[in-house]
């Protein structure tokens, strides 16, 4: 296969009121892996829409081997040869057919041509060679629901390589995956480049993409502001500036806030699908416990159990010194919990309503009187006064959240608990999609929490993030949590050999 | 994906067209129907609209007062995006429960409507055990139970009508009345008076309320708003019981309005008040089911009934129309949705 040469010059694209990107200019080679990076919101996805189709109303010049080609149609890139494996890995894929079905899909869709009948042996046998071909070991036969989310993104991408593929854009592929699966993935996209292809790699793990990337383009505010080979003098330092447009000091100071009387006590609480088990636990006023743990360590089984959004079916919850029966979400936060989910657009925020009536949704007494009416006025007051002090970044209360960046959601989703005046606040992965400015923003907010005497439980598979702002850590493993930690007394590596299963 | 072969400023401007026809397009569409029946039924002969006049003006009223009831009810239950086709079996049920505690059993007019739409909330509690215990989806599940109510009534009629002296099957001439007061309520100025109330309490509930801004939550998010901490279960519950009691009181107003109960004389209101509902999502942009759009919908609904039958189209192509109209709404309010 002739090695790709893509330009793409002077691209724009605007949404009504955003202008997404402005005048990018963009290259790629045939068997380089590239590295796109930038703040959330910086344009990178909306960049790689364009050359999957996606965005069909761009404006600008995009030439592949020295032509000009017009993308306006998914099916415009498939033919040019490129694909895109987006994050969600679940919206492209369909849960009740098989794995062979769903790697040939878009042959079958597309490529059909005149042919009417399906040939499901040729169809299995080709699934099952582009599956060797990456060495990928599924059974072609299995249905897709059944898979874990590392081995769809395989199917994903098998999916991708079935028939002449170019370019291929990796949108955040690593985010949900577990170290030995990042390092298959690794695999497979260097297999991928030696072949010639061209490979670009969205991501917001910076070592990551040193490890595996050559050159990197880093973008801000839809433009696109370095474009570099990555050299091993480059750091991280550097790149993160780049990318807030600002110097950055990561190193994160925690303040040290006093440690009073024990607030939550948790004894063998167990899930009732067993998906958590025996779990011990304390949260002390003022402190905050970190939950490390890799994906699929239970680690959201674990808050959500905690918040009765899973049945819990044995063991007892004390607050504060007394025993507490809680069975469901709504008598959780009664009790005085919090629970900043991990998947934020789906569980924490209700998408299309506006700013404020998700910063009230959780406090509704507050502004309820006679014949539970709204005093709409009050929470749009305090919904003025969060947005400030949590630094919201959004044209007004009235702004639909849907309209957002990830950061500025998930603020959202704190400001709707902080108004509910909890006593445990449970963040799940609570810096997920976000950029490194609003991370830090986060933790300001979280301190915050604990200065006020609240107890915070921080759960999150970035163990350099529990390092930096928790107090003590539980490190669980397969559903249990198999270590207690003080945060002083350890680091990144005893942690990760702990979650792995080390004892 | 509309208009990919347009620049981009051409769709621009397209999508403002776009926006403005969503957000008024069934106000306009009322206005425009009144003014196309005001001359399509001008009458030579004394110079004015036979569809102009103030007697036709509350026959209109009055017509889609039952809709607009029904309806209402239905805008609860799609407001926590459930869906309730046995909203007609219900009317139908109470129309005939209340008929019959009339002419067979000869009871007061108040114990007789407090009882019916007490009745009738069975209805509501099957929908909630299949729909919230057993997780069927909501348009299956009210399916099977407007036919099990479309039996029950017919069951308990005998499969007739129910009418003044009657003759009951066991030989007996039914010696019950329908009391002239609760004619009275199938007329003006009652009728209209009560669905203006309904209009008003579903205005009033579904957007100064917490109940009513929970309800929007759990149809726009229920796992979202669970794990705010919203009881999604109980309003889903809560809004199937407003569905079901609604269109028992519009029963009870079919047979104020008619003196009888007709066999199925409810069903007829299921397809109407779908798409009152339906038509209302995209009243003045609202974007989700209201109760002021719902009103809109059910006029808009009436008036062209109204219209076209001034006009002799035959009543059995009035079904056409009628499913045209629904499909337009849909189509306006789905692509609205797609824009955002």
């Amino acid at each position: 296969m002739k090695e790709l040469k893509l330009e793409m010059r002077d691209i724009s694209l605007e949404f009504p009121g955003v202008k997404a990107l402005s005048n990018v200019n963009f290259d790629l080679t045939g068997g380089k892996i590239h590295a796109l990076i930038g703040a959330n919101g910086a344009g990178k996805s909306t960049l790689m829409k364009v050359l999957a189709g996606a965005n069909a109303h761009y404006t600008g010049q995009v030439f592949v081997d020295g032509d000009l080609v017009e993308i306006r149609s998914p099916k415009n890139a498939k033919d040019l040869g490129i694909e895109i494996v987006y994050q969600e890995v679940d919206t492209a894929l369909i849960p009740y057919l098989t794995v062979a079905e769903n790697v040939m899909f878009d042959v079958i869709v597309n490529n059909m041509g005149k042919k009417q009948l399906i040939n499901w042996s040729e169809v299995k046998r080709t699934a099952k060679k582009t599956l060797d071909k990456l060495n990928v070991k599924l059974d072609v036969n299995k249905i897709v629901s059944e898979l874990t989310l590392a081995q769809k993104q395989m199917v994903l991408i098998a999916r991708c390589v079935v028939e002449k593929c170019r370019l291929l854009i990796l949108d955040e592929p690593t985010a949900p995956l577990s170290n030995s699966e990042t390092e298959e993935l690794f695999r497979i996209v260097r297999e991928l480049a030696k072949e010639g292809v061209a490979v670009v790699f969205i991501s917001h793990r910076l070592n990551e993409l040193f490890e595996i990337c050559e050159t990197i383009t880093v973008m801000r505010d839809g433009k696109v502001v370095k474009d570099m080979p990555i050299t091993p003098e480059l750091q991280t330092k550097e790149i993160v500036e780049l990318m807030l447009g600002r110097k950055f000091d990561d190193n994160y100071n925690k303040k040290q806030v006093e440690i009073g009387e024990t607030l939550l006590e948790v004894n063998g609480l167990t899930e009732a699908e067993g998906r958590v088990k025996n779990i011990n636990m304390t949260v002390r006023r003022g402190e905050i416990v970190g939950i490390a743990g890799l994906v699929g360590a239970g680690k959201t089984e674990l808050c959500k159990t905690l918040f009765a959004a899973f049945k819990q079916s044995g063991g007892t919850v004390k607050m504060k010194g007394k025993t507490i029966k809680y069975k469901n979400p709504n008598a959780a936060v009664k009790q005085g919990f919090a629970l900043v989910p991990e998947e934020r657009r789906k569980e924490g925020v209700l998408i299309t309503d506006p700013v404020y009536s998700n910063i009230s949704v959780a406090a509704m007494k507050k502004y309820t009187g006679f014949l539970s009416v709204v005093n709409r006025k009050k929470e749009k007051k305090d919904a003025c006064q969060m947005i400030t002090d949590l630094g919201i970044k959004t044209p007004s209360e009235n702004q639909t959240v849907a309209l957002l960046s990830g950061g500025n959601q998930q603020k959202v989703v704190l400001g709707k608990w902080l108004n509910s005046e909890s006593e445990i606040y449970i963040f799940d992965e609570p810096t997920k999609g976000i950029d490194v400015g609003a991370k830090r923003d986060m933790y300001d907010l979280i301190e915050r929490l604990v200065e006020q005497g609240k107890g915070v439980i921080y759960a999150s598979c970035e163990f350099q993030e529990i390092l930096t702002i928790a107090d003590r850590v539980y490190v669980m493993y397969d559903g249990q949590i198999t270590k207690e930690l003080n945060v002083a007394d350890t680091d990144e590596k005893e942690l990760l050999y702990l979650s792995t299963g080390g004892n | 994906m509309s208009g990919k072969t347009l620049s981009a400023n051409n769709n621009a401007g397209g999508k403002k067209v776009m926006e403005f026809i969503t957000k008024w397009g069934t106000l306009l569409t009322i206005l425009l129907l009144f003014i196309v029946f005001t001359f399509g039924n001008w009458n030579k002969a004394t110079n004015s609209s036979i569809f102009l006049t103030g007697n036709n003006m509350i026959t209109i009223l009055r017509s889609i007062s039952i809709t607009a009831i029904i309806a209402i009810g239905l805008t609860f239950s799609l407001a926590v995006n459930g869906m309730d086709l046995s909203i007609g079996a219900t009317a139908n049920f109470a129309d005939f429960l209340i008929m019959t505690m009339f002419v067979w059993y000869n009871i007061n007019m108040g114990v007789s409507i407090f009882l019916t739409l007490i009745i009738c909330l069975v209805v509501a509690f099957i929908n909630c055990i299949l729909i919230v215990k057993l997780r069927i989806p909501d348009m299956v599940a009210t399916l099977s139970v407007m036919f099990m109510f479309q039996g029950v009534a017919m069951t308990y009629s005998n499969g007739g009508a129910i009418t003044e002296r009657m003759v009951r099957p066991n030989g007996e001439a039914s010696k019950g009345l329908v009391p002239a007061a609760f004619r009275a309520m199938g007329k003006e100025p009652w009728l209209i008076i009560i669905m203006l109330a309904v209009v008003a309490f579903a205005f009033f509930f579904l957007n100064y309320t917490k109940h009513g801004r929970y309800m929007y939550a759990v149809g726009g998010n229920p796992e979202a708003a669970r794990l705010s901490g919203i009881p999604v279960n109980k309003y889903k519950i809560l809004a199937y019981f407003l569905s079901s009691i609604f269109a028992a009181l519009g029963g009870v107003f079919i047979a104020a309005r008619v003196g009888t109960a007709q066999v199925n004389a409810g069903a007829a209101y299921l397809m109407p008040a779908v798409a009152a509902a339906y038509i209302g999502f995209s009243v003045a942009g609202a974007g989700k089911p209201n109760a002021i759009g719902t009103l809109a919908g059910a006029v808009l609904v009436g008036l062209l009934e109204n219209g076209l039958i001034m006009m002799s189209v035959p009543y059995f192509a009035m079904d056409i129309v009628k499913g045209g109209v629904l499909a337009i709404a849909l189509a306006l309010t789905y692509s609205q949705k797609k824009n955002n």
